[in-house]
């Protein structure tokens, strides 16, 4: 157990460490900030002043040292627009995002385990073709469309919900549910699957065989079985609850982390690009790593597989 | 055991090709068992799309560009407009139609020319770790990781955020959507290839690995990889349409489906069908191409997930 966990906390902080990487790539070599935020026209010696100012004028792998201490420390500069702590400001915005994420994530789970599970016992009925029809409609309508339709319907034509604001609690209704909606198919069609496959194996069969009622089987057998690998799914939903919104916090005009990354990439805020990030893909890995010791610790299976096998 | 006689399962005799009901009903239910009639309608609203991909110049009634500010605004036919006009006008009196045209036209060139990236980028790969295994294998399995690790989303706004958005630089940036996946799937199957007889047949032959891989286990994998890529394809789609939805993919005036819808959301009291006919267009491709995605996976390959 304390090699497994020492491998996944291992593989946990390369991918942290390639991530920081990318974003030190992506954010420096690919164009000099000076010209963006300047404008090619300003003076030389503005531009002297701002590379020194952001450590922009020394050798790259010096840069990057620095850059890998300074976000070990936190300390991950300023805005470049209104010059406060970009984490400051990506943090005042969190609070707002959960607001939605997290109701979100529960109407997700709510429709979207019940509903996957329910296609899988009822495999090729006209219960499992509905769920299904709606799932591929979640998959296929992206956020935004569904979203403009919902303001359209309750904001413009009924007028019972507002369209777009964060002043009360009823702002974050059509928000909250177009997510909901969307990533309830997502899980449903993942759960279905993982059911289907549970369902499919021989203790299922011996557990039927031996004459438990078929309720009891599912209950004790098939699903306890069935969660394994939702939980990976579930972990990546978790993972974006920060930055999931991107979208539909633009079309609701929820002043939440998503809009602020939108804002910061529109204006190149880049210090506000890069926490945001950071943020999203230390939250990612966080919840997969977490989801990783859940797993070692629901299924012992896993455990040994994953060492046997020697990744 | 009985043998069943039932008449549509008999060879068609001349008796029986003459008067009986059940041997033609059964055709058609043969036919339509190959082929639903969903996929049947998916296939052709591809085909519609393809065609006016293609003829996207010849297509249109008006240039996407053309101002008409005497007709701004006007309605679609079926909303008390006119054939003039058969989706209506936009805010500068633009000829919605003609817009949706030339949108549907840079979504699908840009979705299809991400997705082949995305294949390149991911069979070469996934073929290098199959090939080199060890160290190789590892850090391309590593990256693979780290890329499902991170909502693609993000990563593509950070990049945009550099780069801003010329339209060169936002189709390969989408073509690095997905290539995880592919690079995933096409290690799988080129290592479980290499064990094959085909493979150790041509290698005895003193084939090159580029002649084996490209030549040999590339033809015999490719339904599997065919059916992923069109399953990826819907979602490059999304990704498109989401990212110039909100300003920062496809600029004006280019136009695309997810920036005219962008642009219609100001209008959705006064004029919804500047956003409802591109978000139509997204939505029926989109299921149309998953659709016959998952049709063809049930086909050809039911271990895809």
């Amino acid at each position: 157990m304390v090699q497994y966990l020492l491998m996944k906390i291992f593989r946990a902080l390369v991918t942290v460490t390639l991530i920081v990487s990318a974003a030190f790539v992506v954010l420096r070599l690919s164009g000099d900030p000076a010209i963006i935020i300047l404008g090619p026209e300003a003076p030389p010696e503005a531009f002297e002043a701002f590379r020194r100012n952001w450590g922009l004028d020394q050798p790259i792998w010096v840069q990057y040292f620095k850059y890998f201490v300074a976000v070990a420390q936190g300390d991950l500069g300023n805005s470049m627009r209104d010059g406060r702590s970009a984490l400051v400001v990506v943090g005042e915005r969190i609070p707002l995002t959960l607001a939605i994420t997290l109701p979100a994530l529960f109407i997700k789970l709510a429709i979207g385990l019940p509903a996957g599970v329910v296609a899988a016992l009822y495999r090729n009925t006209w219960v499992d073709r509905l769920i299904m029809m709606l799932s591929v409609a979640g998959f296929t309508v992206p956020s935004f469309v569904l979203g403009l339709v919902l303001a359209m319907i309750f904001a413009v034509w009924l007028g019972w919900l507002p369209s777009g604001g964060s002043d009360t609690w009823a702002h974050a209704v059509l928000p909250t549910v177009t997510m909901g909606l969307v990533g309830a198919a997502v899980i449903a069609r993942f759960t279905r699957s993982a059911m289907l496959e549970v369902l499919g194996q021989p203790y299922i069969r011996t557990a039927s065989a031996k004459g438990l009622l078929w309720r009891n089987v599912v209950r004790s057998h098939a699903l306890p079985n069935a969660a394994i690998p939702t939980l990976t799914i579930i972990g990546f939903l978790v993972g974006s609850l920060v930055a999931g919104a991107v979208v539909v916090e633009s079309v609701f005009s929820w002043p939440g982390v998503g809009r602020l990354l939108v804002n910061a990439v529109a204006n190149r805020d880049l210090a506000v690009v890069q926490v945001i990030l950071l943020l999203v893909g230390l939250t990612m890995v966080g919840a997969n790593l977490a989801v990783d010791i859940l797993y070692g610790i629901v299924d012992p299976r896993l455990r040994i597989k994953r060492l046997q096998a020697g990744s | 055991m009985t043998i069943d006689t039932t008449p549509g399962l008999e060879p068609a005799s001349p008796a029986h090709a003459s008067g009986s009901v059940f041997t033609s009903k059964s055709r058609m239910g043969a036919f339509f068992e190959a082929w639903p009639p969903l996929v049947l309608i998916a296939l052709f609203w591809i085909g519609l799309i393809a065609v006016v991909v293609i003829g996207a110049k010849w297509i249109a009634p008006y240039d996407f560009m053309a101002l008409d500010l005497r007709a701004r605004l006007i309605p679609p036919v079926f909303m008390g407009g006119s054939w003039v006009h058969p989706l209506g006008t936009d805010e500068l009196g633009r000829d919605v139609l003609s817009r949706l045209i030339v949108s549907i036209r840079i979504s699908m060139v840009i979705a299809f020319l991400s997705t082949l990236i995305a294949a390149i980028v991911g069979v070469s790969l996934g073929f290098l770790a199959a090939y080199f295994r060890g160290r190789v294998e590892q850090v391309i399995l590593m990256l693979i990781d780290a890329q499902a690790a991170m909502p693609f989303m993000i990563i593509a706004l950070a990049v945009l955020a550099f780069l801003g958005s010329s339209l060169f630089l936002f189709t390969i940036l989408m073509g690095f959507y997905g290539w995880e996946r592919i690079a995933r799937i096409s290690r799988g199957l080129a290592i479980s290839a290499n064990e094959r007889g085909y493979a150790t047949a041509v290698r005895d032959l003193g084939a090159t690995p580029i002649r084996i891989y490209a030549r040999h286990i590339l033809p015999n994998i490719a339904s599997t990889l065919i059916v992923s890529l069109t399953l990826n394809f819907p979602e490059v789609i999304l990704l498109e349409s989401g990212l110039s939805f909100l300003g920062l993919g496809v600029q004006p005036p280019m136009t695309s489906l997810g920036n005219m819808v962008g642009y219609g959301r100001d209008y959705i009291q006064s004029a919804p069908w500047i956003m409802l006919a591109p978000s139509a267009a997204i939505v029926v491709t989109t299921l149309s191409i998953s659709i016959l995605g998952d049709w063809m996976r049930d086909k050809f390959d039911p271990t895809l997930d």
